[in-house]
């Protein structure tokens, strides 16, 4: 199991400086003099060179790229282009904020789908499972800032129920702070909802007909029982992939739900970094993002070979 | 045990019982009222093929269905209780304490993420034992089916067990309640020769400490015949004769069994001597209305009465039972019928040149930085027009020889695979267009073997324009007569290959290979997924197709009676090695036989009611990775010579002419009988 941990966590090595490197590639694709893009149209050609020569953004491309993986694996990420501020002051916040409505989305949309996913398998085929089934479909299909500007549009504007701003002021309570950001999080349990209650049911559909639950069902168990007992345990892992994938989505901010409510997250924060090609910004938050999404991966496969014998008794030779 | 005794006191009984599948909204009978009735103590066996409703009259008899089934009618009492009409907590309650099952495929009917100690322990928690108490139950369990180190096997895992083991565990389980029914579904299917003896010895000696009432499902009639007091015979849902086991598979007196057991090989035969029966035409679908007699369509003796009125069950005062038959009387007629239909096979003659010839020939598979060989020292060859039938068990290299002599896995430096006399390149790509045609392969599972989305012509003419290069309408005509020759039929042709039966398929697949015009055939357990009925007709198919074309076969099977059937030579393998190689009759016959091979015999149960001692084998296969020193077979060896047999590995010594065995003791010695040891372990 250690071997297990130790290979995957360098491969999770690999795989970051594989996504600094892309992320280098991509910006430097993009069109446009760094200094001209921050200082903005009206600035004297000296000032622009003068802050592509402080940023090192005049250097051949090759000492760029050594400067910046350098500066990705002693995680010192230096400071924005726009603000000239260090990077972790204005990304760490933004994370902070991501994880809240993230872990707020999560909170909600874990247990209800998976009890949907379980009530829908038990009654295959029957009413409540189509109408469970149709229901997850339509709810994923909807993108999700459409999702957010209904709810907005309703909840917040028609019925005055939360709030149309969802950054969380300083200082407002536990309680006061779910005010902000419920509806927020209600638009991302919409679309993954069904996402994941799909994934639950066929899971469970298929351990429901497998001939280990017919021995449990023989043994004179009740339903309840094979269920917990039998069922489950086997059923969950792919739900727990998709979980552990999206995770990684929810952290890295959707965009949209960001935009509709006025949420300063990671995602507005990348959005803005590629627009104003704030390099290191961009890098940054792209790297958590990965991070997150690698951590939250492993940590899936590490619940999966709990849950399955097999694949921890030869995961760790 | 006669009828009449069963039914005063009977453990189960089965009382016209109907079942019906919804499929698509319609209501299709499957079982068309089935009654039975098995006494305390008593084994009762039904028989059939895919179809017949055999699997769900024993899901009925507990009633568990799948989500579509219904019973509709008929009663069946466990004990005097009426199960049909349970409530769900009482049916639990039956579940926990009155009957159990043993299935096929121990491994999936294990959970794969619970300790045996768990689930075993389980058992008797749901008897409402204290967590201690179950714990030691469970224990005295596995140590009532033989498992001698039961402390052990409680803290592993299901995948940690062979399959054999598992399937202790699951009858220990199916025992935890002293049932009053105990239903066995194929219980040792999939299960090697010897472990699947293993397992039916374990079954008989539980019988006698119990006195359940045992339903036995199996495809395996002479399994059936071995273990069963009683047999039904099930065909469309219907029982149609039922008797005690032995005089039903010797004096049948319902055409359908009659059918049956003609289909098989028995009795020693050979397809130069006679053909196998079929039975023509297929089994009504389910859910045909039939206010006739159910086997009408197929039955040599129809006739208006069997088209109009369901036929009565006739007693058979000779031997108990009866037969749901109108003219059981005229049984000889079908007998005979039977006798008349031959086809000529030729045999091979002796002075047949040889087309294939393997020297030295291993294989050595690595992997995670072990060697591991699968194929070691392979010599053989194969003359024009013969089968070498391939048997052993399962990690014995049989489809590893196989696949090297078509060089789909390539051998290793030093051996040699030729085609009339010429050495072949190890690996397929390598090989010339010819070498290529020249050697065809028939695999298990047709369905995977054909591209499912194209029809039947358009597989055949590609595999005459890729092997022969034949292309257009030539082609086109080539395929119509190659389809027409394996009694294909035109309409056959433009169907896809799910649209087609089993056995239809497996005839597709034939003709696929033989579309080159090949010289030799690798046949890979060809028909070990069909019903008896149409591996007889896959059988004589591939016998004809033989006389006519002079083709070879390579014919790899685990089940004896086909290979004594089909084979001219037999090689048995054991961890990669031939261990013998001879003619069927010095195989089957004329013996000495290598020790493995005696094993392996002694371990068929026979339809006939041949009765040999078992030579039951100790432990398990070892590993390939890592074979015991000397001869590979000492460790489990019934004739082992200390200090001889774990040092020097054998070579072969020919005990007769043309006959080998890879032993240290010579033929006098190996026809000694051999003492079986006192009581079965495990």
């Amino acid at each position: 199991m250690r071997r297990f941990v130790l290979k995957r966590i360098g491969s999770i090595a690999i795989t970051l400086w594989l996504l600094a490197t892309i992320v280098f590639v991509f910006v430097n694709v993009l069109p446009g003099d760094i200094g001209r893009k921050v200082l903005g149209p009206t600035a004297q050609p000296a000032d622009v060179a003068a802050f592509n020569a402080r940023l090192g953004t005049d250097r051949p491309l090759i000492e760029q790229y050594v400067t910046s993986m350098r500066r990705v694996f002693t995680l010192d990420f230096g400071e924005s282009f726009q603000t000239g501020g260090p990077v972790t002051d204005l990304v760490l916040p933004a994370l902070g904020r991501s994880a809240k409505l993230a872990i707020l989305a999560f909170v909600i949309t874990i247990p209800i789908s998976i009890a949907a996913g379980i009530y829908a398998a038990r009654r295959q085929d029957r009413l409540a499972d189509r109408v469970t089934v149709n229901i997850g479909l339509a709810s994923t299909s909807v993108p999700e800032f459409v999702t957010a500007s209904v709810l907005l549009a309703v909840f917040a504007v028609q019925l005055q129920l939360g709030k149309v701003y969802a950054n969380v002021p300083e200082g407002t309570s536990f309680l006061g702070q779910l005010d902000y950001l419920l509806l927020p999080a209600l638009a991302m349990v919409v679309s993954y909802f069904g996402y994941i209650a799909r994934m639950t049911r066929a899971g469970v559909i298929g351990a429901l007909h497998a001939d280990y639950t017919r021995t449990a069902t023989m043994k004179g168990m009740d339903p309840g029982q094979v269920m917990r007992r039998h069922v489950l345990r086997n059923a969950l892992a792919p739900t727990i992939t998709v979980i552990s994938v999206q995770i990684g989505y929810l952290f890295g901010g959707i965009v949209g739900v960001e935009k509709v409510f006025n949420y300063p997250g990671l995602g507005t924060m990348m959005l803005n970094a590629v627009g104003k090609k704030d390099i290191p910004v961009l890098q940054a938050s792209v790297l958590i993002v990965g991070i997150i999404y690698m951590l939250s991966t492993l940590l899936a496969d590490l619940v999966i070979a709990y849950l399955n014998p097999r694949v921890r008794l030869e995961a760790g030779r | 045990m006669t009828a009449d005794q069963t039914r005063t006191g009977a453990a189960l009984e089965v009382e016209d019982l109907k079942v019906v599948y919804t499929v698509r909204g319609i209501d299709r009978e499957v079982l068309r009222g089935v009654s039975f009735s098995v006494a305390p103590g008593e084994a009762y066996g039904l028989v059939g093929e895919s179809g017949c409703g055999k699997s769900t009259c024993a899901f009925a008899a507990v009633r568990y269905l799948p989500r579509n089934g219904r019973i509709v009618g008929g009663h069946v009492r466990v004990g005097g209780r009426d199960v049909t009409s349970m409530s769900q907590k009482d049916l639990q309650d039956f579940r926990a304490r009155e009957a159990s099952m043993v299935y096929q495929d121990p491994a999936q009917a294990l959970n794969p993420t619970l300790r045996i100690g768990a689930q075993v322990t389980e058992s008797f928690l749901l008897l409402g034992q204290k967590k201690a108490q179950a714990r030691a139950s469970a224990l005295e369990a596995l140590r009532k089916v033989r498992i001698a180190d039961p402390e052990r096997v409680m803290d592993r895992y299901p995948f940690q067990l062979s399959g054999g083991m598992q399937q202790r565990v699951v009858i220990a389980m199916a025992l935890a309640c002293n049932p009053k029914l105990l239903v066995l579904d194929e219980p040792t299917t999939g299960l090697d020769a010897t472990v699947e003896a293993e397992v039916l010895d374990l079954v008989r000696v539980l019988r006698q400490e119990s006195d359940a009432a045992v339903v036995m499902i199996a495809h395996n009639l002479g399994i059936i015949r071995s273990l069963c007091d009683r047999v039904g015979v099930m065909y469309a849902g219907r029982i149609v004769e039922e008797g005690p086991s032995g005089e039903v598979f010797d004096s049948p007196r319902h055409p359908y069994t009659v059918g049956l057991l003609r289909s098989l090989p028995r009795h020693g035969a050979h397809k130069t001597e006679s053909a196998l029966a079929t039975i023509p035409g297929i089994l009504p679908q389910i859910g045909t209305p039939l206010p006739t007699c159910v086997y009408v369509d197929r039955c040599p003796l129809a006739d208006d009465v069997c088209q109009t009125q369901v036929p009565p069950k006739v007693p058979i005062a000779d031997r108990g039972g009866f037969a749901l038959c109108h003219h059981s009387d005229r049984i000889p007629e079908v007998e005979a019928q039977l006798d008349a239909v031959q086809i000529s096979v030729l045999s091979p003659s002796d002075d047949s040149p040889d087309v294939l010839e393997l020297s030295a020939v291993s294989k050595t598979f690595h992997q995670r930085g072990h060697d591991i060989p699968a194929l070691v020292g392979v010599d053989l060859t194969l003359a024009a027009g013969d089968t070498l039938g391939i048997v052993g068990e399962s990690g014995s290299g049989k489809s590893t020889l196989a696949k090297t002599i078509l060089g789909i896995e390539a051998v290793d430096d030093g051996g040699v695979v030729a085609l009339d006399g010429s050495e072949l390149a190890p690996a397929t790509n390598d090989r010339s267009a010819d070498s290529k045609r020249a050697m065809q392969m028939v695999f298990q599972n047709p369905d995977s073997a054909l591209n499912r989305s194209w029809s039947v012509r358009r597989i055949l003419v590609r595999s005459m324009q890729k092997l022969t290069g034949i292309g257009g309408e030539e082609a086109n005509t080539k395929v119509e007569a190659l389809a027409a020759h394996l009694r294909l039929t035109p309409r056959h042709l433009d169907l896809k290959p799910r649209q087609l039966s089993g056995g239809l398929k497996q005839r597709v697949a034939i003709a696929r290979a033989f579309a080159g015009d090949p010289r030799i055939v690798v046949c890979d357990e060809p028909t070990s997924a069909l019903d008896v009925s149409v591996q007889a007709a896959i059988l004589n198919l591939l016998a004809s197709l033989q006389s006519e074309n002079k083709t070879s076969y390579v014919f790899i099977t685990h089940d004896m009676g086909v290979v004594r059937y089909l084979a001219d030579r037999i090689a048995v393998m054991y961890l990669g090695r031939i261990m013998e190689i001879g003619s069927t009759d010095q195989i089957f016959d004329d013996g000495p036989n290598h020790p493995y091979t005696e094993a392996l015999l002694s371990a068929v149960p026979s339809v006939d009611g041949e009765v040999r001692t078992r030579i039951p084998l100790a432990g398990e296969v070892p590993s390939p990775a890592n074979p015991p020193a000397g001869c590979v077979f000492h460790t489990r060896c019934h004739r082992l010579v200390a200090g001889l047999c774990d040092v020097t590995e054998p070579e072969p010594i020919e005990l007769a002419p043309g006959h080998l065995s890879r032993c240290h003791l010579d033929a006098a010695t190996l026809a000694q009988p051999v003492k079986p040891p006192a009581s079965v372990s495990g």
